[in-house]
């Protein structure tokens, strides 16, 4: 394969795999360092890989699984050519050209680099949280949720996916509190009529959680009711959060401007800083989150890597 | 109509062998190498995206490691003996005894490192 490649690109949501697709259809070889497995939407196909219905990506009638989406994409993009790599980028250089991306202990070159890894959930930060992970306490609904049949739940947040995990753990049990700090939703009009449509899900509104509660395996949550101060402990088996995300861009600091919660900064459709450098999907969006506009600016990154590439080739003196 | 959550968007064929609820017990104490079960289901993403590493790992250490699947949703006994909450797990299971227990999707690197001590 040529050294150094014309587009490497990192990370494969509904960004990095349409990147790759359009790419791919221009002959530009695109590698693909998709990530690594993980149980966070750190992972290979990224927020979709542990959601279930999607019902919002138009040319699905009756909707699709996160995960099937993903895989399709994937089909797709490899179909003309690109090529995938399970590993996970750990290092960049992008203060020379050709760049330079190390995954393992390989080094990758490129002239031009599509960023798009995403963003992953938040934790709530507490000492208890590393100590009941797994234990009761879950990143991954869809995986966990059947360890709580007939239980009682908590998921955390007032946001699209804290109703979509609610409505979704119903199925296993029998009760499922919300907690959000706030005293209204900021989900969707249509997830917030289904959630407060489905009576097994009941909500607490103002509270935060102060700690996760148990010996060996979650037992409850002490609340905090954010007006009062006042503290209450709620029983249950399983706690799932849902209260943000934050960009996957570590591994871009000092090499990427970021704003200050760490979104890669895009200019003129999908520039970043470094010239030769794309961002796409929700690694760059704070604001939209959806696999459509993720897919949407992957488009354009792939289309601005091209031009910028076709350009390059014509004015060598830049190099 | 929300999907049925047992549809399967990624069906999986492993070449690796399944333990059940029947087998679990006779085949681990059988074992004259250490053996790594690996807790999973069919609707569990991330349980589908370690199955090739795990593939991968039982041809490197063949001889060393004995990989085997249970199905949480199949065999229910044999997970909640180990209390299994969260999946993909895996546990090591050394002359019958489960020694380590990793939660969690994780990549090949790390889940070799973790493994070292049993290799």
């Amino acid at each position: 394969m040529a050294d150094p490649r014309d587009v490497l690109i990192i990370g494969s949501g509904p960004a990095g795999h349409t990147a790759a697709l359009y790419t791919a259809r221009a002959n530009l070889n695109p590698l693909v360092l998709e990530g690594e497995p993980s149980s966070t939407s750190d992972q290979p196909g990224g927020q979709l890989m542990l959601t279930t219905d999607v019902e919002n990506y138009p040319g699905f009638v009756d909707g699709v699984q996160g995960p099937e989406l993903m895989t399709i994409f994937k089909e797709q993009a490899a179909r003309f050519g690109a090529e995938y790599h399970t590993v996970k980028a750990t290092k960049v250089d992008f203060s020379v050209r050709p760049f330079s991306v190390w995954a393992d202990d390989d080094e990758h070159r490129a002239r031009a680099v599509i960023v798009a890894t995403g963003a992953r959930s938040l934790m709530l930060g507490l000492e208890s949280e590393r100590r009941l992970l797994g234990y009761g306490l879950s990143t991954c609904a869809t995986c966990d949720g059947f360890f709580h049949r007939g239980e009682s739940i908590a998921v955390v947040g007032g946001g699209d996916s804290a109703m979509e995990e609610a409505i979704f753990l119903t199925r296993f049990a029998e009760r499922v509190t919300v907690v959000h700090r706030r005293d209204a939703l900021r989900a969707s009009k249509i997830m917030q009529d289904r959630a407060f449509a489905n009576d097994k899900i009941e909500f607490r509104w103002n509270a935060v959680v102060d700690d996760i509660l148990g010996d060996g395996k979650v037992s409850g949550i002490r609340l905090r009711d954010v007006n009062t101060g006042d503290q209450s402990d709620l029983d249950v088996s399983g706690v799932f959060v849902a209260i943000g995300h934050a960009p996957n861009t570590d591994v871009f600091h000092g090499q990427l401007d970021m704003d200050d919660n760490g979104y890669i900064l895009t200019h003129d459709g999908s520039r970043t800083s470094v010239e030769g450098v794309f961002a796409a999907g929700d690694v760059q969006d704070h604001i939209y989150r959806q696999a459509i506009t993720a897919a949407g600016s992957g488009c354009m990154a792939a289309i601005d890597a091209e031009r910028w590439l076709e350009h390059q080739s014509v004015t060598p003196a830049n190099w | 109509m929300p999907a049925d959550p047992r549809r399967d968007p990624l069906p999986m064929e492993s070449t690796l062998s399944a333990l059940t609820d029947a087998t679990f017990e006779e085949e681990i104490n059988a074992a004259d190498q250490p053996v790594l079960v690996d807790f999973w289901a069919e609707w569990c993403g991330p349980c589908k995206l370690i199955n090739p590493i795990l593939e991968d790992l039982a041809t490197e250490y063949d001889g060393r490691l004995r990989i085997v699947k249970v199905d949480v949703d199949e065999s229910p006994d044999v997970a909640r003996r180990y209390e299994i909450m969260s999946i993909p797990a895996l546990v090591l299971f050394q002359e019958g005894v489960a020694k380590k227990r990793m939660i969690g999707a994780k990549g090949k690197g790390q889940l070799v490192q973790e493994l070292a001590e049993f290799l």
